[in-house]
């Protein structure tokens, strides 16, 4: 059921942007077309843009922001988030406390 | 050729319904939902988008290109390794390995676990055990992850927990008892909600998720809106997300009020302002699926309910969109072509800001 709600309706997670234009939902409270405006802002594209593989793919192995297939040598996890936190410029909590344990 | 268009009963069963019948059981759907809650009906043009989503040939759908929202989850990496009861499909993979898969095989856009009980009375006395998995856990992954569960306040009650109980003293007609027993379990829960999100805010928390918030009343929901209010004082930057429990507030007490508004019988329009004050940073609308009606009847009175709230929202709205929630059939397995045209109604139509 959660894989039907996926392919209907989803922005696609780390295979797109969806992740980011969820850290914008739970961080600053925006709604869906705000969200996608900033992050699309951020990242130099248009809207539309922001759930195209065949964009997203290169901005974010550009970017090191984590890609959907596993890239040996290429940001993931924590330090993927690190960098997300930075070009949007929101409070990742659990990044937060990573800086924190490395006296940053 | 039939002319009789493909769909399903709210228990999931098929059945082929005429196009008149569709477009009936959608007028019927949004004027129950406006009567009972006083928002407006779907427009003649957003029912027969409805009806042109419900009769599409395909047999399953999608939104359109550019039309994507976020889907928030309430546990369902669990579904990957958990048993019937949660769902689950009973794969042997182990938490870590069940998010990263919905994480990195499915695209979620956020991913969240949470205990199997999924309610936060019984995280408590292992949340040294939650904490550590959570922290283990966020440490490899991309995508927001959540720790949720249900604030569950039936547990507080005997035999299960300390207060009397309430739906044992109301047909006694002991009523002054009953509200006295949920106002002592309301401050049990929301002391353990408090508890939970504080602890594992200290291991990085990305975003906690108070679930199914009012199943047990609107002293449920009260303890929800004050854990809430709490938490933010402390942990501005904790971001929460609250879904309620059905399309209104149970008035199971009757009297809680939160910052002067009455609780009982809160419908989704109403629900969103609350949790707005409370500090909630997403709110997620259910709607009870009624068995006995088409999927066409009930996705018309979602998306009424969902729309109004959209509307009347200044944080995000998520639709919720489980197992007899929204429009999604009640059933184990729910059909993918009801479940996908629900989705798509409630994006389209509801404009809700994700799922």
């Amino acid at each position: 059921m959660h894989t039907a709600h996926i392919m209907a309706s989803c922005m696609g997670g780390i295979r797109t942007a969806g992740d980011l234009v969820a850290w914008m939902q739970l961080t600053r409270r925006m709604k869906i077309h705000e969200a996608k405006r900033y992050v699309a802002e951020k990242l130099g594209v248009d809207v539309f843009e922001l759930t195209d593989e065949e964009i997203m793919r290169e901005i974010r192995k550009d970017l090191g922001l984590g890609t959907v297939t596993s890239i040996a040598g290429s940001p993931k996890g924590i330090r993927a988030k690190w960098r997300i936190a930075e070009l949007l410029g929101v409070p990742i909590r659990s990044v937060q406390l990573f800086r924190s344990q490395l006296g940053i | 050729m039939s002319q009789k268009i493909l769909t399903r009963m709210g228990d999931g069963e098929r059945l082929a319904m005429d196009a008149q019948e569709i477009r009936d059981d959608i007028r019927r759907g949004t004027a129950e939902a406006a009567r009972r809650a006083g928002v407006p009906e779907l427009t003649e043009a957003e029912q027969e988008e409805l009806f042109a989503i419900l009769a599409e040939p395909g047999r399953i759908v999608s939104v359109e290109p550019g039309r994507e929202v976020i889907v928030t989850d309430d546990g369902c990496s669990m579904s990957f390794y958990s048993g019937q009861d949660g769902g689950g499909v009973g794969a042997p993979l182990s938490r870590l390995q069940a998010v990263l898969t919905y994480e990195r095989a499915c695209g979620a856009d956020t991913t969240s676990m949470g205990h199997s009980d999924y309610s936060y009375k019984p995280v408590k006395p292992i949340i040294n055990f939650e904490a550590n998995d959570y922290y283990n856990i966020s440490q490899v992954t991309t995508a927001p992850f959540l720790y949720g569960a249900q604030p569950n306040m039936g547990l507080y009650f005997q035999p299960d927990g300390p207060c009397a109980n309430a739906a044992e003293l109301m047909p006694l007609g002991k009523i002054d008892e009953a509200r006295a027993a949920q106002e002592e379990a309301c401050e049990h829960l929301r002391r353990d909600l408090v508890f939970v999100g504080r602890r594992l805010a200290e291991v990085g928390l990305e975003g906690l998720n108070f679930d199914t918030c009012g199943s047990a009343g609107d002293a449920d929901y009260l303890a929800a809106l004050q854990a809430v209010e709490e938490l933010k004082k402390d942990l501005p930057d904790l971001p929460i997300i609250m879904g309620g429990a059905g399309e209104f507030v149970l008035g199971m007490h009757g009297g809680v009020e939160y910052q002067g508004r009455r609780l009982a019988g809160l419908y989704p329009h109403e629900q969103v302002k609350v949790a707005e004050a409370a500090g909630v940073d997403i709110y997620g609308v259910a709607v009870s699926t009624a068995t006995t009606e088409s999927v066409a009847w009930n996705l018309a009175r979602a998306v009424t309910f969902v729309k109004a709230a959209s509307e009347a929202s200044s944080i995000p709205v998520h639709a919720n969109v489980g197992m007899g929630v929204c429009g999604v059939p009640m059933m184990e397995q729910p059909p993918i072509d009801a479940v996908t045209r629900v989705s798509k109604a409630l994006v389209q139509i509801g404009k809700a800001d994700g799922l």
